[in-house]
């Protein structure tokens, strides 16, 4: 299982895959915004997406858990 | 004179304008979002009103809001800054509509030069030479790849509004320009201020350095070029450290690029500061028009080291048809410059990858000392949001040449501490010691290389 968190504070702009889609190491799960850059959130491995736990407009802190793959 | 601004920004350059606005004596009014309410440019002015939320849709963006501001607070001339709705013609009108001084170029000359593509066939036409590119909007990728195979790759792809260098992409075949061509349609529909994708391509030239002349357009018609500066320290597109003089061009090339920017502000009959940007090839000692930016540029400062002249309160005398306060000789003639300026952006970013870092400032010490100018939007223990650009502060100094400004800078850098936000104070650093860089002969391709 690997978990998906925030680098920095940003706003959930997009949320790209769905829960229970197969992902691929460097899929787009989300897209972030902080500072009026888009920073795409990756998965760093492959694997099932069993959970998102952010949703479009959120604003979440560093460290906070965006996905879990499994 | 008006006897009020309201200034419809934040940060550092509302801080800036306030400054200017009080010394002349005038009321400084301020707008801002729930998110700045603490901010030092809110503090400072003489009357703040909350907008609403801090998305800037909710507040910065939301004209309705700042033209209902400007009624309850009685303001008699509003001063946009840069960016949110500084080059936004609608609001310029709604503006002078609503029987206020807009502080600004006309909103005629704003439409005319704020869409890329027609600025470029204006520029053309008043004898401003452009890249080889599109005369047309390009909208759909077909009519790109096709533009693309006239033009001759590498291009560069970018949206026909709106600026700050976001969405802008090169492409150096057609699968490349498919992915730009997708990105900068997305920030067209997103930072553009709608009105739907329209895209420009332009033929893309390597190593090439961006040098932008600022003007001035009088009250009388008169429009002076107060000389250069080089921003060709960039990264994604987007300017961190400016310098003028540019140590990358000639003084014939200098004179020649002088001339073409009052030639295109004359050709609009531009009033107030405005700069026309430039990429210059510094092999082949040639240049290109570029865009020409409808306001006050956040690299003001630079200018304002080397000629003594304060550019906002020429805004605000331009905008009440007063003369400037500077001397003009016959024929135009602005004041000589002296010595060397060079202005470093300190961005709440991490200064490897250049990724967004906000968070509430613990510590901040400002360095201080002959000729150092710091224009900050932040004190300790203010709170960098994710709201808004990463800009803190901008970092200027002043010094009798080149050699002298960068010693200057060296120190100041080495004296400014930030901690809480993640800052690029170590990338300035590094690039003030980069060899490229101070040998004066580098492009803006630097930072790349710097970390490739």
């Amino acid at each position: 299982m690997a978990e998906v968190r925030a680098e920095m504070v940003a706003n959930v702009w997009k949320i790209v895959a769905a829960e229970g889609d197969s992902v691929n190491e460097g899929d787009t799960l989300v897209i972030l915004e902080s500072m009026k850059m888009e920073i795409p959130v990756l998965a760093e491995d492959a694997g099932v997406l069993s959970s998102i736990k952010v949703s479009e407009g959120d604003v979440i802190q560093e460290g906070d858990l965006i996905a879990i793959i499994e | 004179m008006f006897e009020s601004v309201l200034v419809a920004n934040r940060g550092e350059i509302a801080r800036r304008i306030v400054r200017t606005v009080r010394s002349m004596g005038l009321r400084a009014i301020v707008v801002h979002s729930e998110a700045d309410s603490d901010l030092p440019f809110v503090r400072e002015a003489d009357e703040a009103f909350l907008l609403g939320g801090s998305a800037p849709a909710h507040s910065y963006l939301d004209t309705a809001r700042v033209l209902e501001a400007c009624r309850l607070t009685g303001a008699q001339a509003v001063h946009p800054g840069y960016g949110f709705l500084a080059e936004n013609a609608v609001f310029a009108q709604a503006v002078m509509d609503a029987g206020l001084v807009w502080i600004g170029p006309s909103p005629s000359a704003i439409e005319r030069l704020g869409d890329k593509i027609n600025a470029r066939n204006l520029m053309e036409r008043a004898g401003v030479p452009v890249a080889a590119g599109t005369r047309e909007p390009v909208t759909v990728l077909a009519q790109a790849l096709e533009a693309a195979a006239g033009i001759g790759y590498p291009v560069m792809v970018k949206a026909a509004a709106g600026g700050g260098g976001i969405g802008m992409g090169v492409a150096r075949d057609e699968a490349g320009l498919a992915k730009a061509f997708e990105t900068a349609s997305r920030a067209a529909e997103r930072f553009g201020g709608g009105g739907g994708p329209a895209i420009l391509l332009e033929r893309y030239i390597e190593r090439a350095r961006h040098v932008e002349v600022q003007i001035l357009g009088l009250a009388d018609g008169t429009v002076l070029a107060l000389g250069e500066r080089d921003c060709s320290v960039q990264r994604r597109h987007q300017k961190v450290v400016e310098e003028t003089p540019s140590p990358g061009i000639t003084p014939e090339l200098r004179e020649r690029m002088l001339a073409a920017a009052v030639r295109a502000g004359e050709a609009v009959g531009y009033r107030g500061a405005g700069t026309v940007e430039c990429l210059v090839d510094a092999a082949a000692q040639d240049f290109v028009f570029l865009e020409m930016n409808t306001r006050l540029q956040v690299e003001h400062p630079v200018t304002e080291l080397v000629t003594g002249i304060d550019l906002v309160e020429q805004q605000l005398l331009i905008a009440a048809g007063e003369p400037v306060s500077f001397p003009v000789a016959p024929g135009g003639q602005a004041v000589a410059p002296v010595g060397h300026a060079i202005e470093l952006r300190v961005y709440a970013e991490d200064p490897k990858r250049f990724f967004p870092g906000p968070g509430k400032i613990d510590v901040w010490e400002e360095p201080a000392g002959p000729g150092i100018r710091l224009d900050s939007g932040y004190v300790v223990g203010n709170t960098v949001t994710p709201f808004y650009d990463p800009l803190m502060a901008k970092l200027c100094v002043h010094g009798a040449d080149r050699a002298e400004a960068l010693s200057r800078a060296r120190a100041a850098v080495a004296a400014f501490r930030v901690e809480g936000p993640k800052n690029n104070l170590p990338f300035c650093a590094e690039l003030l010691d980069d060899a490229e860089f101070v040998s004066g002969d580098y492009d803006t391709g630097l930072v790349t290389r710097m970390r490739s």
